[in-house]
């Protein structure tokens, strides 16, 4: 029986591939909430949202191959 | 036919078709504890999805996101940021969960407690605020079925009869397949909720406006503050919006419906797949906040913002249109409602009366009694639905403050290795004092900062504090008395 220990941690580079999300959507508000220059008919800050959302999944993309890399190389305990 | 019999009839025929599915998803499966609550542990990528999309976007989604936009404005953008962010979480957090889970046989939340603090107060304690929160979770699904049925229905049937026969369908299909039927109703739920999503994001604003650029456009000509925050409120600005965005999105997989989910899957990796795809989902949300948005204008000063999408839906759109969205909103209520009732029944049955008041209860006596509490638990969250109230809304907000106070508990117990139970528990019990006195009396957000937010805070600062602070040798028993703690019950090596 194996203890409930820690688990490994996440790579450095799939941590910041997560941290560009939470800046483009979280920490930047004050730079991005604003209605000019209106983009295809939305609002700008809807507009970056938008499109945050489908950059989102590319970064954990990224970050994916990396944790994907490591696992075969390192085993996946 | 007149329009009230053309919306019935189709409302209906989606239930139907959908509490068919659910029945038929556990069919020829014995239905053993580790089926029912994790299906086996067999989900791969599209089943994972399927589940996590099933629980996530609610009537509260539905209702709530229009409403919001509605009423608030600007402040409303904090849904989109948030929900993709918990998948950011999600992505670091889920996969080591679930090899833990792998590892010890967990099948809920609180299980995970306990294997990784040893410590059955620490592990009761967490069951004991999750299943209180899940009830008025349930309960305000039903109370937006009751809405949605009725408004879609053209008042063919009344919210009460909608929201006993929705439930009892529910507790028919969770206690016959269990997870499963989560799942494959989800398949119907999200095909017609996207479907319905776009076309009334997309109509609503080309019917009043004739697009929705010309709807932002005359929007910002007459309201030029409400798409900017704070929009029409006077609080919620962006310390709000960064304090809310970190809050909610590492609590969303702190519910412990969200959390078991992790369970289900077939590996690590599948978690961090379905991670990767999930945030494209939120874009129905950005079509439901047009809906909202286009609702200001063309039905304004509705006392209630949450039935904006509803009153302008009946005012556009012929009755078999109001059927579709009547039953695609009936479904919205009822997978939710299924999956909340499931680990609500199997966290108080494993994790909270087996081991107060029957220790010797086997895995299938737990399933057995589990299943039986789902008729429970349903009867209960019916009648405070029912006989509904404003301070179940409150009780739901105090639930999410709740919930996310497990975060700390659950990060550092996976990556520090000095976190102590006692240093978790001293956190959760100051974080969720500190977010109830906030939220109770009415100074959320405070200074404009969410209450959550801080009293999450405090809750990190006081387990790293506590875990500094205790000596080698707590950390050592409770270590050593993990093995025998984790192993009952357990088969695996």
């Amino acid at each position: 029986m194996i203890p409930a220990t820690p688990a490994r941690k996440p790579s450095r580079g799939a941590l910041l591939w997560g941290l560009v999300p939470f800046g483009a959507l979280c920490f930047s508000v004050p730079l991005w909430d604003r209605i000019d220059p209106m983009l295809f008919g939305m609002p700008f800050n809807l507009f970056w949202l938008l499109s945050w959302i489908a950059l989102t999944p590319l970064c954990l993309w990224a970050a994916y191959r990396i944790e994907a890399r490591r696992g075969k190389h390192g085993g996946s305990e | 036919m007149s329009p009230r019999a053309i919306a019935l009839s189709i409302i209906f025929g989606i239930v139907g078709f959908g509490t068919a599915i659910g029945f038929l998803a556990g069919a020829r499966r014995k239905m053993n504890l580790e089926q029912w609550t994790v299906a086996g542990r067999g989900f791969g990528v599209f089943f994972m999805y399927l589940l996590m999309a099933g629980e996530v976007y609610t009537t509260f989604s539905f209702l709530g996101a229009s409403g919001w936009a509605y009423s608030r404005g600007g402040p409303t953008l904090y849904i989109l940021a948030y929900l993709s962010l918990a998948y950011v979480v999600s992505f670091f957090i889920l996969p080591p969960i679930w090899e833990m889970g792998q590892r010890h046989r967990l099948q809920t939340q609180s299980d995970f407690f306990r294997a990784r603090y040893g410590n059955e107060y620490l592990a009761a304690f967490v069951c004991l605020v999750g299943v209180v929160s899940l009830v008025p979770y349930v309960q305000i699904q039903l109370t937006g079925l009751g809405s949605i049925v009725q408004i879609a229905s053209f008042n063919g049937i009344g919210r009460t009869a909608a929201m006993v026969i929705s439930a009892l369908l529910v507790a028919g299909f969770v206690y016959a397949s269990g997870v499963r039927a989560v799942a494959w109703v989800s398949v119907l739920k999200d095909a017609l909720m996207l479907f319905t999503a776009v076309a009334i994001g997309v109509a609503i604003p080309h019917i009043y406006f004739g697009g929705i650029g010309h709807m932002f456009a005359a929007l910002v000509h007459a309201r030029p503050a409400h798409l900017t925050m704070p929009g029409a409120t006077k609080n919620l600005g962006h310390t709000w919006f960064i304090s809310t965005v970190l809050l909610t999105c590492v609590g969303m997989y702190m519910w412990p419906h969200a959390f078991g989910s992790a369970f289900t899957a077939k590996s690590g990796a599948t978690l961090r797949r379905n991670a990767v795809v999930m945030p494209l989902y939120t874009t129905t949300i950005a079509f439901m906040f047009f809906a909202g948005f286009a609702a200001v204008l063309a039905v304004p000063r509705l006392s209630n913002g949450d039935l904006a999408l509803l009153t302008i839906a009946r005012k556009a759109f012929p009755p078999w249109f109001l059927g579709i969205i009547g039953g695609a909103g009936a479904l919205t209520a009822m997978v939710p409602a299924a999956i909340l009732t499931l680990t609500a029944a199997t966290l108080f049955t494993k994790n909270l009366f087996r081991p107060v008041f029957a220790p010797r209860m086997n895995d299938d006596q737990v399933a057995k009694l589990a299943r039986m509490m789902i008729l429970v638990l349903t009867l209960m969250s019916l009648y405070f639905a029912i006989y509904s109230s404003a301070t179940l809304v409150s009780l739901l907000l105090l639930g999410y403050a709740g919930v996310t106070q497990f975060f700390p508990g659950v990060v550092l117990g996976l990556y520090w290795k000095r976190v102590t139970a006692s240093g978790v528990f001293a956190g959760m019990i100051a974080g969720v004092a500190v977010a109830a006195f906030l939220i109770l009396s009415k100074r959320d957000p405070w200074f404009g900062w969410s209450a959550g937010f801080l009293a999450l805070c405090l809750n990190f600062l006081v387990a790293i504090v506590v875990g500094m602070l205790s000596r080698e040798r707590e950390r050592a028993d409770s270590a050593l008395e993990l093995p025998a703690e984790a192993s009952s019950g357990s088969t695996s090596t």
